[in-house]
C-alpha cells in the first residue's frame, strides 16, 4: 500500500496506542536550548527521573546570548542564570552542549543540521516551533512545550495524534530575484496563518527538486507560521549528499545502509494525501509582509491593503487593527516605505548561502545614512565559513555590523532589540506585535536580499532593481 | 500519578476578542527569561494591557468588573505563533481555567491540555451570546461542561466541544500523560533497539 513518508515515519516510531487514542510517539533526535528546558529539567527532578537517552539528546544556547558579547557573565543576570541553569543541566545528565567554547554553538535549528544531527527517517522535537526547519530532510520535526520535553526526557516519547498531509507542488523555475523565502511567504499568503492547522505539509515539485537543502529549510522553517506543526521535503541525492561527512552522519559501511534507508522513507509514487495544492512558481513575486502576522504580505510591486474597499468582516477588522499598530497608509505602494534598521539572520535566514547570496550583490555598496543593519550568523560554523569566504569583510565595508552567532534580533530576548516604533527589514519568520523586543516596534518580514535592498536604499526596494539582478 | 478528573469549569467569563491572538501577544518574550514558571501570570498581555509608563490601557483583562474570572473566550486561531509553554502557563497562573475559542493553533491546544486547561471549540455567534450575557452581567456564572459538550449560562445552552483525545483525557484524569507514557519505556527500550539510527 502506498504511503507518504509521515506515514511511514510515524508508523515506525510508534511505540504503543495510548488510552485516549493518541500515539506514543518515540523522539528519535531531541534538541533543546536554555529557553524553554529549566523548567523541564525541573519537573524531571521534582519527579525523581533521569534522562532516558543522554545520547539522543543535542543542547545548544541560542536566544538569550548576547551578540557582540561572548565573555560570561553575561550582563543581563537572568540570561546569565538561563545559560548557567543549562549548562548545569547537560552535565547532571549527560547531554552534550553545543556550548559556545566548543565551537559548534548556534541556532538550534542551525545547528542540527551542520552537524548531521538531523537526518531522514527520524522524528526531532524541540521546544521551539521553528523546529519544523528540521523537515527539509525528510524527518518529521515539530515544536513541543515544556511539559512535552519533561516527557522527552523521561521517556523518550511523547503523547501526540497523527497530523493529516497536504502535499504543496510548487511546478516551473522561480524568477531571478526571487527566493525560498518568498516562495513560503507567499505559500502563508495564499493559504493563510491557519490553513495548515492539523496538517504537515509535504513540500515537493520542480522548485523543490532543485532547491539547495538550506533553501528547503528556510521553506520548512516557516511552515508553522501557516499553521502547519511540520513541513517536509522528501529527501533524495541533494540530501545525502549534504549530510556526507558530517560528524554524526553515519559512515563507511553504516553510511551505505542509512541511504537504502532513507530513499525507502520517501512517500511512495502515487500515496495519497488528505489535500494536494499546486502553485507555479513564476508567479512567485519578491514579498514582503505589511501587516502584523506573516500572512499580511503582498508582493514587491504591490499595495498595502486599504480597509476602505475591503467589505465589511474579518478580514476588514484584521486590516484596520494590523495598519493602525504598523502605521502604514492605506493603499500606498509597499516599495518605498522607509526603514531603521536591517537585520540579516535567523534560523530562516541565517546559514552559509543566505549571505553568500547578500555578499555577491552587497559588495562596494552602503547602507544609506540613519539605517542600523546587522548580520547575525546563525551558528559559530556559519561565522567561521563567511570570515574564510571573506563575506564578513564585505558586510563590515558595507556598514553591517557582523555579530556572533544567535537568534538576535528575531525575537529580543537578549539584547538585540528595536528601539519605540522602529521599522525593521528583517530576514526573519515573525512581525508580531512587539515581536523584536519594543511594545510598538513594526517588522517587514523578506528574504535575505530584500533586507540588503532596503538597507542600502533605506526603504523597501526591489532587490532586482537595486542590485541589477539578471535573467539567468 | 493522580490527576484531578476535568469534567466542567464553573466561574465567571471575560471576552478578550479578535482572531489570530499569538502568543508572543499573550507573553511576551523578554518575560521568558526565567527558569521557572513563577510570576508568569502578571505578564499575561502585558504589552496590550500596559503603556510605556506602566499605566493601564483599556483591555477587558484590566476591567475591574471582570476581575477573578475563570474562562477566557476569544476568536480564530487563539495561541498562533510560539510553541512556548509560557503562554498557557501565563493564562493558567492568570486564573484561568477554561479558554472558549472559535479555535486554536496546535502547538498551543497540546499546551493547555497537559496543563488541565480545556480548550472548548464553539461557533462564533455562540461565544458572542456568552460574551453578550457578561458583558451585561459580569458576575454571571458560566459552566463549561467538558464531558457534555456544552456550556451553560444565564438559562442559555450553547454547543462547546474539546477535540475528542483531549476531552477523554481530561475526563479521566490522564491529561498529564507522563504516567501513561513512563508505564511503556520498556516498550520505548525495545523499539528503539530496532531503529538503526537509534540501536547504536
Amino acid at each position: 500500500m502506498s504511503k507518504s513518508l509521515f506515514q511511514k515515519v510515524w508508523a515506525a516510531h510508534t511505540v504503543r496506542t495510548l488510552a485516549n487514542g493518541q500515539t506514543q510517539l518515540l523522539i528519535g533526535t531531541h534538541l533543546i536550548h536554555e529557553v524553554t528546558s529549566p523548567q523541564a529539567f525541573g519537573m524531571l527532578r521534582d519527579l525523581g527521573l533521569k534522562v532516558l537517552m543522554p545520547q539522543r539528546t543535542f543542547a545548544t544556547v541560542d536566544h538569550i546570548v548576547p551578540t557582540d558579547q561572548v565573555t560570561e557573565p553575561y550582563a543581563d543576570p537572568l540570561a546569565d542564570a538561563m545559560i548557567k541553569s543549562l549548562r548545569r543541566s547537560c552535565q547532571e545528565f549527560g547531554i552534550t552542549f553545543f556550548d559556545r567554547a566548543t565551537g559548534k554553538q548556534g541556532i538550534v535549528h542551525i545547528v542540527g543540521p551542520e552537524q548531521g544531527i538531523t537526518q531522514p527517517g527520524t522524528t526531532i522535537a524541540c521546544g521551539d516551533s521553528h523546529t519544523s526547519t528540521h523537515g527539509a530532510f525528510g524527518a518529521i520535526a515539530f515544536g513541543i512545550g515544556t511539559t512535552q520535553i519533561r516527557d522527552v526526557l523521561a521517556t523518550q516519547t511523547m503523547a501526540l495524534s497523527p497530523l493529516k498531509v497536504r502535499r504543496i507542488n510548487v511546478t516551473g523555475r522561480l524568477q531571478p530575484g526571487v527566493y525560498a523565502k518568498d516562495v513560503i511567504l507567499h505559500l502563508i499568503r495564499t493559504l493563510g496563518v491557519n490553513g495548515g492547522t492539523g496538517f504537515a505539509y509535504e513540500y515537493g515539485g520542480e522548485v523543490f527538486d532543485r532547491f539547495s537543502m538550506e533553501e528547503r529549510m528556510t521553506v520548512c522553517n516557516m511552515s508553522i507560521e501557516g499553521g502547519a506543526r511540520a513541513g517536509y521535503v522528501n529527501p533524495d541525492e541533494t540530501t545525502f549528499a549534504y549530510l556526507k561527512g558530517r560528524p554524526y552522519a553515519p559512515k563507511g559501511a553504516a553510511w551505505d545502509a542509512a541511504v537504502a534507508g532513507w530513499k525507502a522513507v520517501a512517500s511512495d509514487p502515487g500515496c495519497s494525501y488528505d489535500d494536494v495544492v499546486t502553485i507555479r512558481g513564476e508567479d512567485i513575486p519578491p514579498t514582503v509582509t505589511w501587516g502584523i502576522n506573516p500572512g499580511q504580505g503582498v508582493g514587491i510591486d504591490g499595495s498595502i491593503p486599504d480597509p476602505a474597499k475591503v467589505a465589511a468582516g474579518d478580514e476588514k477588522t484584521s486590516i484596520e487593527e494590523a495598519l493602525a499598530y504598523m502605521k502604514l497608509q492605506p493603499g500606498a505602494p509597499i516599495k518605498g516605505t522607509r526603514i531603521d534598521v536591517a537585520f540579516l539572520g535567523s534560523c530562516t535566514n541565517g546559514r552559509l548561502s543566505d549571505f553568500q547570496e547578500v555578499a555577491k550583490f552587497l559588495k562596494g555598496r552602503r547602507v544609506a545614512p540613519g539605517v542600523k543593519a546587522i548580520a547575525v550568523p546563525g551558528s559559530q560554523g556559519v561565522g567561521v565559513l563567511c570570515v574564510s569566504l571573506g563575506i564578513d569583510r564585505i558586510f563590515r565595508d558595507a556598514g553591517f555590523e557582523w555579530r556572533e552567532a544567535g537568534c538576535s534580533m528575531c525575537l529580543a530576548m537578549n539584547p538585540d532589540k528595536l528601539v519605540g516604533d522602529q521599522l525593521c527589514a528583517s530576514s526573519s519568520n515573525r512581525n508580531f506585535k512587539g515581536r523584536q523586543g519594543s511594545p510598538t516596534g513594526r517588522t517587514l518580514l523578506m528574504s535575505p536580499l530584500m533586507v540588503a535592498a532596503a538597507a542600502v536604499t533605506g526603504q523597501v526596494s526591489d532587490a532586482r532593481e537595486v542590485f541589477n539582478v539578471q535573467k539567468n | 500519578m493522580s490527576l484531578e478528573k476535568i469534567t466542567a469549569i464553573a466561574g465567571r467569563a471575560v471576552h478578550v476578542p479578535g482572531n489570530d491572538i499569538d502568543t508572543d501577544r499573550i507573553i511576551p518574550a523578554r518575560f521568558m527569561k526565567c527558569v521557572t514558571f513563577d510570576g508568569l501570570g502578571a505578564y499575561l498581555f502585558h504589552d496590550v494591557r500596559k503603556n510605556a509608563d506602566g499605566t493601564d490601557r483599556p483591555h477587558p483583562l484590566n476591567d475591574p468588573r471582570f476581575a477573578g474570572a475563570t474562562i477566557l473566550l476569544s476568536g480564530a486561531n487563539f495561541g498562533c505563533g510560539s510553541s512556548r509553554e509560557h503562554a498557557p502557563q501565563a493564562i493558567q497562573k492568570h486564573g484561568f481555567r477554561a479558554i472558549v475559542a472559535e479555535s486554536y493553533a496546535e502547538i498551543f491546544f497540546g499546551n493547555c491540555t497537559t496543563l488541565g486547561i480545556p480548550c472548548f471549540s464553539a461557533a462564533r455567534a455562540d461565544i458572542q451570546k456568552i460574551a453578550a450575557a457578561v458583558g451585561k452581567d459580569p458576575r454571571l456564572e458560566v459552566v463549561a461542561d467538558v464531558g457534555r459538550g456544552e456550556i451553560r449560562f444565564g438559562g442559555q445552552t450553547i454547543k462547546a466541544t474539546v477535540r475528542e483525545s483531549a476531552r477523554d483525557a481530561l475526563v479521566n484524569g490522564r491529561w498529564d500523560a507522563i504516567g501513561d507514557l513512563l508505564e511503556g519505556v520498556e516498550a520505548v527500550k525495545r523499539l528503539a533497539a530496532r531503529l538503526p539510527y537509534l540501536a547504536t
